[in-house]
Parts: C-alpha cells; sequence; structure tokens
C-alpha cells in the first residue's frame, strides 16, 4: 500500500496511467485465450447435427442438440474406455501414492544402514534411463504387454516425488514419532498412525499428479495395448480425433441418425466427456497442484 | 535405546522394518529402471525377440555407422534441433514476462484468477488440446477465419498438411498450453523479493521499467538460468505426446523428430537393435550437453544445477 501512496511524488505518472490500463487487459486476453478452446469444444458438441454439417460455430451453439452425446454414450466401446481409464486412475494413483510413501519413509530415516547406497542407487535412475525399446522389451518379457497392468506398476514410483515425500517427513516433529514408539508402536504403526495422517497435504498434491497424469495419457495405451478392451479413453480419442478413425459403433450410430450426424460433433462430444471431470474438480483442486510445483521447485 | 555397538547383522535386523520398506523400492528400480539400462547393449548386437538376449551376436558399432549414414536420421536431428531453437529462443522469455505483467496488477483476486486460468490448459490431455489444435487449423477452421479476417491471406490453407507450418504449430500450441504452468516458478520467485528493495528503489526516484528491470528481473535471475540450463540440455528432447498428435502423412517430413524415428524405427518397423542404437548415441549426448551447460552457467553466472 505503501507503494501506492508513494505514486504520486514520481514524475511519469501519465505513463504508469496508460499501463495500468493496458496491462490488465492484456490479462483479460490471456484468461480469453485459454479459456476458448475448451468452451469451442463445448459449444460444438452441444450444436444440433444439422448446423454441425454447415461447419463449426465459433461462439454459441445455433441450436441445441445431445445427440452426439447420446452417441457417445451408447457405445460400449467408448464406455469400456471410460472405465479402463477410471479404474487405472483409481489403482494407479493409490499404488502410486503408497508405494512411493513408504519407500520414502524408510529412505527419510538417517539411522538406515545403507541409506547412501540407496540413495545413490536411486539418484542413478534420474540421470540414465534405457529408453523406449529396452523399457518395451522389458515389458514384453514381464508379460505386460497388452496387460491392464502396465499402466500401473511402471508408474508406482519416481524420484521426483519420492524426494518430495521424504523433505515433507522430516519436518514432522521427531517427538511425535519417538512417543509413539515409547507406546510400543512399530515402524510401520508409526507411519500409518502418526506420519501419514499427518501429511494429509502434501498426499493430496501427490495423488492428484498421479490422477491427472493416469486419466490423461495416452501413450502407454498406444505402445502397450492391442486389445480393445483395454484401450484406455484417451487412446480411443487419439485413434478418434488424429487418426479419424470411427468405431464401428459410432459409424452405426451415424447411420442411425440417417448420416446427419457428422462425425465432429462426435469428436468432440468425445472430447468434452474425457476433460469433463478434469474440469470439473479442477477449481477445487488446483491449489494443491501448484503447491506440488512450489514443493519440487524448492527441492529440485 | 542408545545402547550403541550391536554387531552389523543385529543392528540390520533390529530395523527390519524399516529395510523392508526401502528393499521394495530398490527391487522396483532394479526390474523398471537398470534392467533397461543394461539392455541398451542390444544397439551393439544382432537382437532378435525369438531368442534370449544374450545370444544375440555381437556386431559393435554396425547400428551406428548404419543410423549415421541415413538421410532420415539426420532429418530427426534437424527437425529436433528446429523445434527445440524455435521453443528455446521465442518460447523461453514468454513465461517470465506473463510472470512479470501479472506482478504489475494490483487487484489481488483479479490477479489470482488471471493466474487460476491460466494453468489450466496444461492439465487438458494432448489428445483434446491437439485435437482442437488440428480442427481450427483445417478446412474452415478458425485459423484460416481469424486469418481471412485480417486479411492475411485470400484462401484456406491447410495448415496441418503443408510440412513447413509444423515447426510454428508445435511453438504455438505449446505456448498456449504451458506458458501459464511454467510461469508459476517464476511467480514464487518473484513473490520471495524483498519488498523493501522496492521501496527503496523508488526513493531513489526508479521508474516502474526501472524497477521491473533492476529489481525483479535481476533477483529472480538464478531462478532464470536454471530453467535456460535444464532447456539447453533437453534440446535433443521433444515432447512425443504433442508430436504424436499432430503428425500425419503429409508433414512427416518436418514432423519426425529424434523421438519419434526411434519410435517408428523401433516399434513400427521392428529394428530393435538399430533404434535401441540411436537411444544409446542420444543418451550420450544428451548427458553430454546437461554437464556443458551446467558447467558454462556456472563459468558466466555462478548458478549451477549440481
Amino acid at each position: 500500500m505503501a507503494r501506492n501512496g508513494n505514486r504520486g511524488r514520481q514524475g511519469s505518472r501519465r505513463r504508469i496511467g496508460a499501463f495500468e490500463i493496458v496491462n490488465p487487459l492484456l490479462m483479460l486476453a490471456v484468461c480469453f485465450i485459454t479459456l476458448y478452446p475448451m468452451w469451442f469444444v463445448f459449444i460444438n458438441s452441444i450444436n444440433s447435427p444439422e448446423q454441425a454439417l454447415l461447419g463449426t460455430v465459433n461462439w454459441f451453439p445455433k441450436n441445441l442438440s445431445l445427440d452426439s452425446y447420446s452417441v457417445v454414450f451408447n457405445d460400449p466401446n467408448l464406455m469400456n474406455g471410460f472405465v479402463v481409464t477410471a479404474l487405472r486412475t483409481v489403482i494407479g494413483t493409490a499404488a502410486h501414492v503408497l508405494f512411493t510413501a513408504i519407500v520414502a519413509y524408510g529412505m527419510s530415516k538417517t539411522h538406515l544402514i545403507g541409506r547412501k547406497l540407496y540413495m545413490k542407487i536411486a539418484l542413478i535412475t534420474m540421470l540414465f534411463s534405457g529408453g523406449l525399446i529396452p523399457t518395451f522389451l522389458l515389458m514384453t518379457k514381464l508379460g505386460l504387454y497388452d496387460n491392464f497392468w502396465v499402466f500401473i506398476l511402471p508408474a508406482m514410483y519416481t524420484f521426483f516425488n519420492m524426494v518430495i515425500f521424504m523433505s515433507f517427513f522430516r519436518t514432522i516433529p521427531d517427538g511425535l514419532e519417538e512417543s509413539a514408539k515409547v507406546d510400543g508402536a512399530s515402524d510401520y504403526g508409526v507411519l500409518f498412525r502418526i506420519v501419514l495422517p499427518n501429511s494429509m497435504a502434501v498426499l493430496a498434491t501427490i495423488a492428484l499428479f498421479s490422477a491427472v497424469y493416469h486419466w490423461n495419457d495416452y501413450y502407454q495405451g498406444i505402445i502397450y495395448i492391442r486389445s480393445q478392451d483395454l484401450l484406455p479413453l484417451q487412446t480411443m480419442l487419439y485413434k478418434i480425433v488424429a487418426e479419424n478413425s470411427m468405431s464401428f459403433m459410432q459409424q452405426q450410430a451415424m447411420a442411425q441418425f440417417g448420416a446427419r450426424l457428422p462425425g465432429n460433433s462426435i469428436k468432440f462430444a468425445s472430447m468434452m466427456v474425457a476433460t469433463a471431470p478434469i474440469l470439473v474438480f479442477y477449481p477445487f483442486i488446483q491449489r494443491y497442484l501448484v503447491k506440488g510445483v512450489m514443493i519440487g521447485a524448492i527441492k529440485g | 535405546m542408545f545402547e550403541r555397538k550391536p554387531g552389523p547383522m543385529k543392528a540390520l535386523t533390529r530395523q527390519w522394518q524399516l529395510q523392508s520398506m526401502v528393499i521394495p523400492g530398490i527391487i522396483w528400480m532394479f526390474i523398471f529402471c537398470y534392467i533397461p539400462m543394461f539392455w541398451l547393449m542390444i544397439g551393439f548386437m544382432d537382437y532378435s525377440i525369438a531368442r534370449p538376449m544374450l545370444e544375440s551376436p555381437f556386431v559393435g558399432f554396425k547400428h551406428f555407422e548404419e543410423f549415421l549414414s541415413d538421410d532420415r536420421f539426420w532429418r530427426s536431428i534437424r527437425n529436433t534441433l528446429g523445434m527445440s531453437s524455435i521453443k528455446l529462443l521465442l518460447g523461453f522469455p514468454i513465461p517470465i514476462l506473463f510472470a512479470l505483467l501479472l506482478n504489475e496488477i494490483r487487484n489481488l483476486r483479479f490477479k489470482r484468477t488471471v493466474q487460476t486460468i491460466s494453468y489450466l490448459p496444461h492439465f487438458i490431455a494432448w489428445t483434446i488440446f491437439g485435437g482442437i489444435a488440428l480442427n481450427w487449423l483445417g478446412e474452415g477452421g478458425v485459423v484460416n477465419q481469424l486469418m481471412m479476417a485480417l486479411g492475411l491471406q485470400d484462401r484456406e490453407i491447410l495448415y496441418n498438411s503443408d510440412p513447413k507450418y509444423f515447426w510454428w504449430i508445435t511453438y504455438f500450441t505449446d505456448t498456449l498450453k504451458e506458458t501459464g504452468w511454467s510461469a508459476i516458478i517464476y511467480i514464487a520467485a518473484i513473490a520471495g523479493i524483498d519488498p523493501g528493495l522496492y521501496e527503496a528503489a523508488e526513493l531513489d526516484g526508479a521508474n516502474r521499467w526501472q524497477r521491473m528491470w533492476h529489481i525483479t528481473v535481476q533477483s529472480i535471475r538464478p531462478t532464470i538460468a536454471i530453467l535456460f540450463i535444464l532447456a539447453v540440455a533437453g534440446i535433443l528432447g521433444s515432447n512425443f505426446e504433442q508430436i504424436f498428435m499432430l503428425k500425419n502423412n503429409m508433414n512427416m517430413k518436418m514432423a519426425e523428430s529424434l523421438d519419434l524415428y526411434i519410435y517408428n524405427m523401433g516399434l513400427v518397423s521392428g529394428r530393435h537393435s538399430f533404434s535401441t542404437a540411436v537411444l544409446f548415441a542420444r543418451s550420450i549426448v544428451a548427458l553430454g550437453l546437461l554437464l556443458l551447460a551446467n558447467y558454462t552457467s556456472k563459468k558466466l553466472t555462478n548458478e549451477s544445477i549440481f
């Protein structure tokens, strides 16, 4: 506030005035550019088929229609993809958070025998990696090719998240753990009854990042999945949007609508369905996501 | 508890619970990180998926010689460097600029709202973001409408079918998606600057731009330096999810980055040993770049990542 109060004494008052108008306008433009793509998908997904045949609309739908949504929700393939994605998000996130947190808790103890060696082993995985082909061959040998667990197991741990957990666990007062130990709690008891309940903020942050990754990832599905019934929603969306391949069901549905429902409408409706969870939860979770970057930035 | 000097084995059994927490992690790293690292050696072999790896014949640098004389490999290097350079030169300053301008907004609620909105696209999948881009760049799409309305072109251009636009498409879509997110780290750094510095500068008669340059930018210089090192070190990388989404048969000439080349050779054409050789060379060069960037930065600005 003092800064505002002092401003009058300066000579460059006129230039400040112009900037004070231009800058907020610029920021509004940023907001518009950011939000408009999603608005565009939304209005075109509810635009009526007759209008959609004439091309996409830019601002508002001409006539409302939920026909393309009924195609999406009646397509067993897409709905199966939705279930696969939901399952992998729930299981994958739980596995990642639990596994990484447990390893991190052990690693955060300075009296852990072999700690220096363990940390070196972990650090090397940050600097070097096998890369696409050796990893692909490994998954094949492990029997994870075309297997649901290929989504879960390789994503159970990251060095980065372990470091975040470790630094958070260190901030928990030792006295809290000591007194539980005196009462006869085991290391697992301390971890699950004292440490984890006191780490909800960091648990939420890492869980959210993991969940967003699992929900949005289409790449694993492209590389490792062949069976139609194991394809995640995003991989199907990739095929619909980038390769323009409509599933058999969609083609049938389009024929049912007398071919008056253009492929574009179905694309937009599928995109909406695939983003809806992110858009709905975003306002509530965004501050946890930012917190995660902050912790990461300080540590990294 | 404080009796020291139990034998090492006894100490180990006493903390078996802690050990049982860490060891599964080490086993995980061994399987999912160290085995693939070890298997990079099939780049020096004629590996076939049909027989056990160690029975494959060693062929030395055969695959290395082969890819070094492959025009398509050099094309992928050119594409990777081209796209990375555009991102580095024109893309790197944008989040800094955004953070600086956002910092000048006085109304806290407006500032926070803009920030929250700005990083939303980071959480939208590339399938969706890329799908929007493909629609906009196509026939009758938003980009064509806009360019024609502005009088910048007189007929429709199919941007995504013409290879010459591809690098710019990756640049613009990346900027749209990631600017707000990348700015977070600068915004946090700016928030940590001592307000006393601004007050002192103001008393000395520094105007807005002088304060922005001499205080804000100078204070966040370490952050800028470190992120720049990382960006330079990652110049051989590309955003696979983005490129995979936007590429097609018509623009492949400019779209095939090194990562996509490795994917196409290894998983599409099934030449495992060949593309592992490329991977191997790529990681050596990438590590060298990281060390070089780190060293240069240490010399020039005293900032380094290790």
